[in-house]
């Protein structure tokens, strides 16, 4: 769907490797999570928590909540508005998000 | 909470927020500037500074008015302004107090005067097959080339009406990208509703001359700009999109694998609604705008909007919006006179109005389609989070819904994560027609904060003694 201009000197730009269902993806520093995911050839982000219907970046601007993925284990992320970091480990997000409850009294894991 | 942490916050680090901030900093005003993004130039100049110093084939693309914001992203630093980028504000109340979350963590400060300068919003695009992935907007086009050097790989399809679907389909094509259409609601009658505002316009001849140099670039390059479309809709084809429009009485279809939608830019008021600042209804283009004064003052009195937020007048006029709500605002702390202060605004407002003096004619000439934004047909997917079609609406107000929040009650509309960012204008459209009022007498969602994804972790350690009420 998209591909990167071939006219700057890509060697200029740092790359920076983010993980994405296990598959590495080459991104460059200052990429948006949507941006390196666009790059990369995906073009859904997310099965809708209505009906489970494949759903990619509409606005890019953080209005639409269309490009909510997960990153780092934490759901509901904007990929439109955070930066790539190295090691990033980002996955579609599947439907709506399932709740870790646990009884009280429990540790909490959930960062 | 009795104390303040700043004396003003700005939020929003595009023209308006930049230029305000600037303004108050430079006269020794003490403020902090709130952006969701991880650098300053908002959505109109985005990444420009990494544009500007990595990328200079893309910098050409994007021509003279997008470097034009490196005339202050490039001196925003040097001033004393607290700068704090990838901040997301969550809630903004009449007080001063302003709830926000960075680096994974809530907090709440104070201010005794807020500039909210969060701009615009794309106007949505209701037609059949706008959720589809590989339908976006022409906006996000441009984001896209000036976040990540991405274009299409093509070909595309451009769709709605406007300067901004005008100007992306010449980025696109300068990029080599293979354009099938722009399909352009834009025809006849538009042109003709512009021609008494076309005097006002000449007064800056530079927004005409550009309108016609975007025509020209396209005409050059050989995109084929198909002009009175009355509708559109986009069907999966394959693995591509099948655009399938009405033009001249008869029905067509172009094939491409990216549907580009545009339908003009609308004030982004989540802020100023859940604040509760009063809006009135702009007829020409259809959309609510906070209520201000000369200043950009709301109905609050310690608030304030600057930009596209206020009302669309572009992005040099956002910058004369900033500096003269700074202007206002140190006044009001006692630092100017008020003679003082006209003095400072007067050179200001000349060119404010300048920039301004084309908006009507372009509010003619680009009137939104309605055909595309009341939509008619009952399968159209109006609430794009909750999956709400016009029909689950047609069927409310059937058994009584009289408004957006009744209907929320009645179908979830606006309950979902962009809290009718995506559709409230829309559902407030199809109510209208459904019931035979007038948009306006329908009104708009009632927005609740958080505005901004908040965990309950988060709000939880919120470290603050008073909190949000």
């Amino acid at each position: 769907m998209f591909k990167r201009l071939d006219t700057n000197k890509k060697s200029a730009i740092p790359a920076v490797t983010i993980h994405f269902e296990g598959r590495a993806i080459a991104a460059w520093r200052g990429d948006t999570v949507a941006g390196a995911l666009l790059a990369a050839g995906i073009t859904y982000f997310r099965r809708s928590a209505i009906s489970g219907t494949e759903r990619g970046p509409y606005c890019l601007m953080g209005a639409c909540f269309d490009c909510l993925v997960e990153i780092d284990g934490a759901p509901n992320q904007q990929a439109c508005l955070r930066v790539v970091q190295e090691g990033m480990r980002v996955a579609r997000q599947d439907g709506a998000v399932a709740l870790d409850v646990r009884p009280i009294g429990t540790k909490d894991t959930v960062a | 909470m009795k104390t303040y942490d700043a004396d003003v916050a700005v939020i929003g680090a595009g023209p308006a927020g930049m230029a305000a901030a600037m303004e108050l900093a430079a006269r020794g005003i003490a403020v902090t500037v709130f952006d969701e993004n991880s650098a300053p130039g908002g959505q109109i100049y985005r990444a420009i500074d990494a544009v500007a110093g990595e990328r200079p084939a893309t910098a050409g693309l994007l021509g003279p008015d997008y470097l034009h914001g490196r005339t202050l992203t490039a001196t925003f630093p040097a001033f004393a302004v607290d700068y704090r980028p990838s901040a997301a504000v969550w809630q903004v109340e009449g007080d001063g107090s302003l709830g926000y979350t960075q680096d994974g963590r809530a907090r709440v400060m104070r201010a005794r005067f807020i500039v909210v300068a969060t701009g615009a919003l794309e106007r949505p695009v209701p037609v059949p097959g706008w959720t589809l992935p590989g339908v976006m907007t022409a906006g996000a086009a441009q984001l896209a080339l000036k976040t990540a050097d991405l274009v299409p790989e093509g070909p595309v399809v451009l769709a709605g009406n406007g300067p901004l679907l005008l100007l992306v389909a010449g980025q696109l094509a300068d990029a080599g990208t293979p354009i099938a259409a722009v399909l352009e609601t834009t025809g006849p009658a538009d042109y003709l509703a512009a021609v008494p505002f076309l005097p006002r316009a000449l007064r800056a001849p530079e927004y005409l001359k550009k309108g016609l140099a975007m025509r020209a670039r396209l005409r050059r390059a050989r995109v084929p700009v198909l002009g009175g479309v009355k509708s559109f809709a986009i069907e999966e084809a394959g693995p591509a999109k099948a655009v399938t429009y009405l033009r001249h009485g008869r029905k067509a279809t172009v094939t491409a694998s990216l549907v580009l939608l545009h339908v003009g830019v609308v004030p982004n008021t989540q802020i100023t609604r859940q604040a509760g600042c009063a809006h009135d209804w702009y007829a020409p283009q259809r959309y609510w705008r906070p209520r201000t004064d000369a200043w950009g003052r709301t109905s609050i009195a310690s608030l304030f909007v600057a930009g596209d937020g206020a009302a669309i007048e572009g992005a040099l006029a956002a910058e004369c919006s900033g500096r003269l709500s700074a202007i206002e605002i140190a006044h009001a702390m006692g630092r100017l006179g008020q003679e003082e202060r006209d003095i400072a605004a007067e050179p200001i407002r000349r060119v404010y109005a300048r920039h301004s003096a084309p908006r009507a004619m372009l509010d003619a000439l680009f009137r939104p389609p309605p055909a595309v934004i009341a939509p008619a047909l009952d399968d159209v997917v109006v609430c794009r989070c909750e999956e709400i079609t016009v029909a689950a609406i047609r069927q409310a107000v059937a058994v009584g819904c009289l408004g957006p929040n009744q209907l929320k009650s009645y179908a979830r509309p606006g309950m979902g994560p962009c809290q009718g960012r995506m559709c409230g204008l829309t559902v407030a459209e199809v109510i209208a027609a459904e019931r035979g009022v007038a948009v306006s007498d329908v009104g708009y969602f009632r927005i609740r904060p958080p505005i901004k994804p908040l965990t309950i972790g988060e709000l939880a350690a919120l470290e603050d003694a008073g909190g949000m009420e």
